[in-house]
């Protein structure tokens, strides 16, 4: 259980007091994978089921090694190779998935609420690993992770998000953590990828890279989907590069010299982030990959059954 | 057991631990590993007491045993997860495993596998403060501060200082389940 939660669909519906469960035990988690012998036997006998209807390879092994590192089974699932090629629905690949007895099933589908979905149709616990545009709570978590280890506390850290905003599952699991965590956020992107109203949600909204990352402490970049290129939403890369892309030489003249940059990958070289910064010494994107391996061991283990250092009950001294 | 007699029973245990790592010519290869969170003061106090005979202090770590608890899904209350932090290489080491209560032996089977994870020691010493009784696994301590006879519902609790207590002290709560 992450606090009273039995699933894991979206941050949007976790407290702060919950997503610090998460990531306090991911520090101990963390500590597992610098070890020799990076297996614990946790959740030895347990069953992970990674269900992915969408592509993807950073997050799916990442919760496979997670799975892996404390001896739960892990079994992948991939649309290409599944029978939704065939014309099964995803209830009922569910139904025939849930009969072979997971403990944990890990789904990723383009349809924003699928996992949700699931969650209401399956015994078993249910971990979002992204759905649609809606959101991306590990990578959420993750994002979270890596700037408390690099701060301390995100308590009044500034933090900005750039990039498309309208269709980033990223975003909206960063807008719904950090500022509960005590940062303020900026979103900064083209008018055309900026969600009208998204101000309610705690953030404020920029144009301009230039003022969005002014004296902010963490630079979010987000990937520029491709097929989004040539759609009205904007004419083409180079435009985009030169008005939101990052290259070293707007970072050294507009960021602090402390900030850092994530970036939820793979990266477009050239487009949103250029070599020399993604590669440079403000990059903490390799941290983020390692860190996700440590959040999503906390996640799984939360949910098959464990608890982080705070919620147990207390040993008399 | 106050403060006094919990002093007494560190003392004789490092008297022991020394006589016996002296004996084997293993003095120099002394580590200590402190189970959390009982057993980590237990391990500093018997290294402190070594450090003044030897004047060097032997390596020191601790584990958090609960990432290997084997009843993970039978138990009520969820496992609490702290730092396990052991930096030195244990191969040729002769290791000096302390706890604080030695009961079922089930915290020392976790502690044992999760060791040797980290690498080969030479040896493994179990040094405790309170021998209950009431093992359900053949474990037994090398050093032993204290054997207490009590129930099976009784709860042995040791409070150092250096988990909040105002004094050492080693208290039988009866008939309370630990």
């Amino acid at each position: 259980m992450i606090g009273r939660h039995r699933h894991l669909i979206a941050l949007e519906d976790l407290s702060r007091e919950e997503i610090l469960q998460v990531l306090d035990l991911a520090v101990s988690m963390k500590e597992v994978l610098s070890r020799p012998v990076k297996k614990v036997p946790s959740l030895r006998g347990k069953n992970v089921v990674n269900l992915f209807f969408e592509t993807s390879t950073r997050t799916r092994s990442s919760f496979e090694i997670a799975a892996k590192v404390l001896s739960a089974d892990a079994l992948n699932w991939t649309a290409a190779q599944s029978s939704t090629t065939k014309g099964e629905t995803l209830l009922d690949t569910a139904k025939n998935l849930e009969a072979m007895r997971p403990d944990i099933l890990v789904v990723r589908h383009s349809a924003s609420g699928a996992p949700q979905f699931l969650a209401q149709h399956v015994k078993c616990s249910v971990v979002s690993a992204g759905d649609g545009a809606h959101e991306h709570p590990s990578q959420g978590l993750l994002d979270c992770y890596t700037l408390r280890e690099r701060f301390g506390s995100l308590e009044g850290r500034t933090v900005a998000i750039v990039g498309d905003i309208s269709h980033s599952r990223v975003a909206r699991s960063d807008l719904h953590s950090l500022p509960k965590l005590g940062a303020k956020v900026r979103l900064c992107g083209p008018p055309t990828m900026i969600p009208q109203g998204v101000e309610r949600l705690g953030a404020t909204v920029h144009h301009d890279l230039r003022t969005a990352v002014d004296g902010a402490d963490a630079v979010i970049m987000l990937r520029i989907q491709h097929e989004r290129i040539g759609d009205p939403l904007i004419p083409n890369t180079r435009e985009y590069s030169k008005y939101w892309g990052l290259n070293a030489k707007k970072a050294a003249e507009w960021l602090k010299p402390e900030a850092v940059i994530l970036h939820p990958g793979p990266i477009n070289r050239g487009v949103e982030l250029s070599s020399d910064v993604a590669d440079g010494p403000r990059s903490v994107i390799l941290d983020q990959v390692q860190n996700g391996v440590a959040v999503r061991m906390a996640i799984l283990y939360l949910l098959a059954g464990g608890a982080g250092e705070d919620r147990a009950e207390k040993v008399p001294a | 057991m106050n403060a006094e007699a919990v002093q007494r029973a560190v003392q004789r245990i490092s008297h022991e631990v020394l006589e016996r790592a002296r004996a084997q010519g293993a003095v120099e290869k002394l580590a200590f590993v402190g189970i959390r969170r009982g057993g980590v003061p237990l391990a500093e106090r018997i290294r402190a007491e070594i450090a003044k005979v030897t004047g060097a202090p032997p390596p020191l770590g601790t584990l958090d045993i609960a990432l290997y608890r084997d009843d993970l899904a039978s138990r009520g209350a969820t496992p609490v997860v702290g730092p396990t932090d052991v930096r030195f290489p244990l191969e040729g080491r002769t290791i000096v495993l302390a706890d604080d209560v030695l009961y079922t032996g089930r915290t020392i089977r976790a502690a044992l596998s999760e060791l040797v994870d980290f690498g080969r020691p030479r040896q493994v010493w179990l040094a405790v403060l309170v021998d209950r009784g009431g093992r359900e696994l053949p474990i037994t301590a090398d050093f032993a501060g204290v054997r207490l006879d009590v129930a099976e519902g009784d709860d042995v609790q040791v409070r150092w200082r250096e988990n909040g207590a105002a004094e050492d002290s080693v208290v039988v709560l009866e008939g309370r389940k630990p």
